[in-house]
């Protein structure tokens, strides 16, 4: 394996639980619900992940029980904040902080264990070709989900009837009541399929970024795949070249450290974050696109006048 | 009504002498930095709590901690509620809370307080307490040199201070002893725990070739890599031995219980005085673990050194060592002051980085 082959697939390997959680978010915000919680549903699936892994010794059966736990969890904030109708960004914030702390209590038994790691996949022949063999043909199974799921939302988002229906609900949650659409139910949708990508990108941490369980283990990256979606103006291919022009040069300033250039490692150390809001906010610089992409009831509270 | 009032009283009156029987018990309270399920830092000072709990009894001495405070404003609250709700000595385990613990202490006359890897003490009730993990970094260092076939370790960093500094200068001293051409690539992570982080800081550096990694961050995710990518790596703060068995050639474990148990005990017989303390792998506060996965000439050359460096016999920063752009550091056989140890900011000669300012 070429150095060049290596590199990529650790970019790889960093941007996908970055494009998952993204994505989920994405579809959330596009119905008109900002969920601040990604980084607790994220953590809550780590250690459901690892757990259910770690007991059964099936990855798949951690990936899948991480999916429904993230559901379920954002079910919760579903519930508070579209039932109960409380306010989304102080609803979202709990959910990160009782995501973080019920996954530390649940998770106690499991630290110092390592984990079952999710095989890559291997196809004959095809793996085994030059730079692009072990790229295309040769990941986790949970990297190539991650990119049909950006085709597949980016479909269903512009090319379907439902797709239509739940941005309409995202723009002008009156004018889609006044037509009859059932606002809520498709909140209550939209929110748990983010918890449910967000809950996959956690388990993506505890079984094949770094197969372990450790408290905290997403270190912040649930905030990151929230600021992607805004940067990326909440258009799917955007947020996924947002997810891995970010783990580009996180991976690269690491290699520039490890060559010895004389750039100040706190700078490098800053120039993912840089690096990726300037090129969004470039491409992203069309003021009246923007707009017309921006879900205009997002974070608005609903409720239905009879 | 009647009823409520008889059960207040009745939960008052076991209150009281649940409080009663509290009183009789020394009170051991401990703050912490991070989550005690890091499986490094916090985890390690958590492990050496349980221990001095278990050996003075349960019925002799009560404990209370609070994970993840935040260092700075924060902390004085937290040490404040602690010295309020009966606390007879207090241990802050992170730099940040120096000056927090020295203003509540103030307050506080008859709490004891101990702070960790600081060094002030404006009150007579204030001791702390430091080990010298470079001693098993030194260690590390010949094992580094002896093992790598290309010659070049790689070091994951978190942040330059001089605790930080102090151990990569003391493995490529210990390394240097072994091979004088020895070179060592450093990584800073910028961060004290991110597992993925630290993953891909390994993995990029074992792509530019190097076949050792060593680690001042507290995951166990570079170990994870190196056992995928089949070199060797050393753990840190625990043994991380489950997590690379084919891998892990030693650790520096934080042994903090013996410690905790002698202050403890101390505050029990009215012993306690203030302190400060900087043991090393003489005291016990720093053991290696197993070495594996090693010729038999390497594991006697490492515990070789070892024995040298805990009898005292021999100082990790002896001269003559220079500084990293060649000047004299220090002469031939002359031992580097604490003083200076504890404020260092510069690397020694065949460090390949530049140390961030």
């Amino acid at each position: 394996m070429g150095m060049v082959e290596a590199i990529l697939l650790t970019i790889a390997t960093a941007a996908t639980p970055l494009l998952l959680a993204a994505i989920g978010e994405l579809v959330s915000e596009r119905s008109g619900v900002l969920n601040l919680g990604v980084e607790g549903m994220m953590v809550m699936g780590a250690v459901t992940g690892f757990a259910v892994a770690y007991t059964t010794g099936s990855p798949w059966l951690g990936a899948v029980a991480a999916i429904v736990v993230g559901a379920l969890f954002s079910l919760l904030f579903g519930f508070l904040t579209l039932t109960l109708v409380t306010n989304q960004v102080a609803t979202g914030l709990a959910l990160t902080l009782l995501g973080l702390g019920l996954s530390g209590m649940i998770g106690e038994r499991f630290i110092g264990l390592p984990g079952v790691k999710m095989e890559t996949i291997s196809i004959p022949f095809l793996s085994d070709l030059p730079l692009v063999g072990r790229l295309v043909f040769g990941q986790d199974p949970i990297f190539y989900i991650s990119i049909a799921l950006t085709a597949a939302v980016t479909w269903f988002l512009f090319r379907s009837r439902a797709g239509l229906t739940m941005r309409a609900v995202g723009d002008s949650h009156d004018s889609a009541h006044a037509l009859g659409i059932k606002v809520i139910a498709i909140r209550y949708l939209a929110v748990m399929f983010g918890g449910a990508c967000a809950g996959l990108a956690g388990a993506y941490l505890s079984l094949v970024y770094t197969p372990q369980w450790v408290e905290n283990m997403t270190a912040g990256r649930g905030w990151i795949a929230l600021a992607l979606v805004v940067f990326a103006s909440w258009r799917p291919w955007r947020v996924l070249a947002g997810a891995y022009l970010f783990g580009a040069v996180s991976i690269g300033q690491l290699h520039a450290q490890a060559l010895g250039i004389g750039i100040p490692s706190q700078f490098l150390s800053a120039l993912p974050y840089l690096a990726t809001i300037v090129v969004l906010v470039l491409i992203s610089r069309n003021r009246r696109l923007t707009m017309m992409n921006t879900p205009a009831s997002l974070g608005r509270p609903f409720v239905p006048d009879r | 009504m009647k009823k409520t009032i008889l059960a207040l009283a009745a939960a008052t009156a076991l209150m009281s002498v649940g409080t009663a029987m509290a009183q009789e018990k020394t009170k051991a309270c401990f703050i912490y930095v991070g989550p005690i399920g890091d499986f490094g830092w916090s985890y390690q000072h958590h492990q050496g709590v349980l221990e001095m709990q278990k050996e003075i009894g349960e019925d002799k001495v009560e404990i209370a901690y609070l994970e993840s405070v935040p260092e700075g404003a924060d902390a004085e609250r937290a040490i404040e509620r602690f010295a309020r709700s009966g606390c007879d000595i207090v241990f802050t385990t992170s730099f940040g809370y120096m000056d927090a613990t020295n203003k509540v202490a103030g307050r506080f006359p008859d709490v004891k307080f101990e702070h960790a890897t600081g060094y002030k003490r404006e009150h007579p009730n204030v001791s702390t307490y430091n080990s010298k993990f470079h001693e098993g970094r030194y260690v590390q260092g010949v094992i580094a040199a002896s093992m790598s076939e290309v010659g070049t370790a790689g070091y994951i960093a978190s942040f330059p201070i001089p605790e930080v500094v102090m151990g990569i200068d003391a493995f490529v001293l210990g390394a240097q002893s072994v091979n004088p051409d020895f070179k060592v690539k450093v990584v800073w992570a910028n961060t004290w725990f991110d597992p993925g982080k630290e993953a891909d800081a390994a993995k990029a550096l074992i792509d530019q070739g190097v076949d050792i990694i060593t680690q001042h961050t507290d995951s166990t995710a570079p170990m994870q890599v190196a056992a995928e990518r089949g070199i060797k790596a050393f753990g840190q703060a625990s043994d991380m031995i489950e997590f690379g068995p084919e891998t892990q050639l030693t650790s520096i474990v934080d042994d903090w219980g013996p410690y905790y148990i002698e202050r403890v005990k101390a505050v029990m017989d009215g012993t306690w005085e203030q302190i400060d303390v900087w043991g090393g792998m003489g005291a016990g506060h720093v053991v290696m673990a197993p070495y594996a996965n090693m010729p038999d000439d390497v594991k006697k050359l490492a515990e070789e050194t070892e024995a040298k460096i805990a009898s005292g016999e021999f100082d990790p920063f002896t001269g003559p060592i220079n500084k990293q752009d060649g000047s004299v550091w220090l002469k031939e056989g002359e031992v580097a002051e604490e003083g200076v140890l504890l404020g260092l900011n510069f690397y020694v000669e065949g460090v390949d980085d530049q140390l961030p300012q």
